[in-house]
């Protein structure tokens, strides 16, 4: 069966009021969806729902298929992380710890999963490494590692490009894109319109409700995308 | 100086005190990373301070058992802690400020309205300072101690992996379903009940030294989670088993020259963390 997630008419706040409504798509499993808006149309609230984190105020989110297991998460990076005492193998491991349940420690599978998804993210010879002493890019691969443990169906990227320079940036782009076709759901919240224009499948871009949802074709020949399009990076069209 | 020693360890009261001297401060150095790690340092220090209000409302009942009312209130006071810094509408800072300051103030009112002791400037000054009330301990409380600090060691070890994630990155561990509530919960009971444990060592003014110092200090120097709470661990438990000897040989009071063992290493530490740069 096709696994999806389907959003129906929600609403997304907090105690003080919405933050966005009237959302209304459909993911589906191997779709690159990116979620674009600019800062405070309820991008990362939206974010949190998709994660089960938020209930939606009205309407509601339906999980067709998925459990929690199989979702990875790239976060925003706190404070907290930039100076923390750890080395990208324990980081690494850590993602899979929603497959331990109540077993306390790492098995051998669990060890071998993150090796793998080091190899796969290049990032095997950084094991030992400290993650506070990483670059940009090298932190974000790591974090990518670590979601990719925890799941083999999808990833939520909240702007993982967000302070890299151009060279990473491309680089994480096309590492994330290599993630998709191997047929991992992919779900980004960007305000890169370029790169998102590029990469994606899917569209979708709200501004406190939902103005835009379809595919990337139909979203650059839109009367929405066509005036984003312009204002953000009139170059591009 | 060695014969010294030989006699006060004739006295079993001095076996009994260096063993809770070890064992806490070796709980209060594990935890001790990851409230630190969390930004939670405060809360530590809110606790004790709470600590010492349960144990002036456990002197003026007259209980002779003061952990059945001392244990509960502080580590009640700590879920409610952890709860009110998730608050957004109440600043966690200033209540956290709030219940300690309070606690303490009550404490000590309490204590001299109602306590019977001659001394209750002494009694006062123990509790805060912990200065002679190790070397009264007695068996029963010695392994009631014991007991506590195995429970606490059982549990960390156990949750390791667990407390380790909910510390780097809480949004990450729920997003994939892991119960971060709940590991943050027992975060806070376990903190609690090394701050309880600890009082008798260090008195409630100095606890958040013993939690604080082994782990920074280790910081300094190692880079991974598991070397820097291993370091922390030896660092708290060999600072411990100095200061006290240190305190034995010179009479000082056990708490302070503990910390002050721990101080004098992570200036050690600090510096040689300088000289590898």
């Amino acid at each position: 069966m096709n696994k999806k997630i389907i959003c129906h008419n929600a609403s997304l706040g907090y105690e003080d009021g919405i933050v966005t409504e009237d959302l209304d798509f459909t993911i589906n499993s191997g779709d690159y969806l990116c979620i674009l808006g600019e800062n405070g149309s309820g991008k990362s609230t939206l974010i949190k729902a998709l994660l089960g984190l938020k209930k939606p105020v009205s309407g509601e989110i339906i999980w067709d298929g998925f459990t929690s297991r199989e979702i990875g998460y790239l976060p925003q990076q706190t404070p907290v992380q930039r100076d923390f005492p750890a080395s990208v193998r324990e980081i690494v491991l850590s993602g899979c710890l929603a497959r331990c349940g109540l077993r306390p420690f790492y098995n051998k599978a669990d060890k071998k999963l993150a090796e793998n998804n080091m190899k796969q993210l290049h990032i095997e010879d950084l094991a030992g490494k400290c993650y506070r002493e990483l670059s940009g890019g090298q932190q974000q691969r790591v974090l990518l590692a670590r979601a990719l443990c925890a799941t083999s169906e999808m990833l939520l990227l909240d702007e993982p490009v967000t302070g890299l320079d151009p060279k990473a940036q491309s680089d994480l782009y096309e590492l994330i894109s290599g993630l998709n076709k191997k047929g991992i759901t992919i779900i980004m919240v960007s305000h890169d319109i370029g790169a998102s224009l590029k990469y994606a499948s899917h569209i979708l871009h709200i501004a406190k409700k939902q103005l835009f949802y379809g595919t990337t074709a139909d979203y650059i020949n839109s009367q929405t995308g066509r005036n984003f399009i312009e204002t953000e990076d009139g170059f591009y069209v | 100086m060695f014969e010294k020693l030989q006699y006060y360890f004739s006295f079993p009261l001095v076996g009994y005190a260096l063993t809770v001297a070890l064992l806490v401060s070796l709980c209060a150095s594990l935890l001790g990373v990851t409230l630190v790690l969390k930004r939670f340092s405060f809360i530590g220090d809110g606790l004790s301070h709470v600590a010492f209000g349960a144990m002036a409302v456990a002197t003026v009942t007259g209980l002779s058992n003061q952990m059945i009312i001392i244990l509960p209130i502080t580590v009640i006071s700590a879920v409610l802690i952890l709860r009110t810094s998730r608050n957004t509408r109440i600043r966690g800072d200033a209540s956290t400020a709030m219940i300690s300051v309070g606690a303490l103030a009550t404490g000590y009112m309490l204590i001299n309205l109602f306590s019977k002791s001659a001394n209750v400037a002494g009694d006062v000054c123990s509790t805060l300072f912990g200065s002679t009330s190790i070397l009264t301990l007695d068996r029963k409380e010695v392994l009631l101690c014991t007991g506590l600090s195995v429970i606490v060691l059982l549990v960390f070890v156990l949750f390791y992996n667990k407390i380790f994630a909910v510390t780097f990155d809480e949004n990450f561990s729920k997003a994939t379903g892991i119960n971060a509530d709940l590991y943050n919960l027992i975060i806070a009971v376990i903190t609690a009940m090394i701050i309880v444990l600890a009082m008798s060592l260090v008195g409630s003014l100095l606890i958040s030294a013993l939690i604080i110092f082994p782990s920074i200090t280790a910081m300094r120097v190692f880079r991974s989670f598991r070397s820097v709470i291993v370091c922390s661990a030896i660092i708290s438990v060999v600072c411990a088993g100095s200061g006290f000897i240190v305190s034995l040989l010179c009479e000082t009071p056990v708490g302070a020259t503990i910390v002050t063992a721990d101080i004098v290493v992570f200036f050690i530490f600090s510096a040689v963390a300088g000289i590898k740069k």
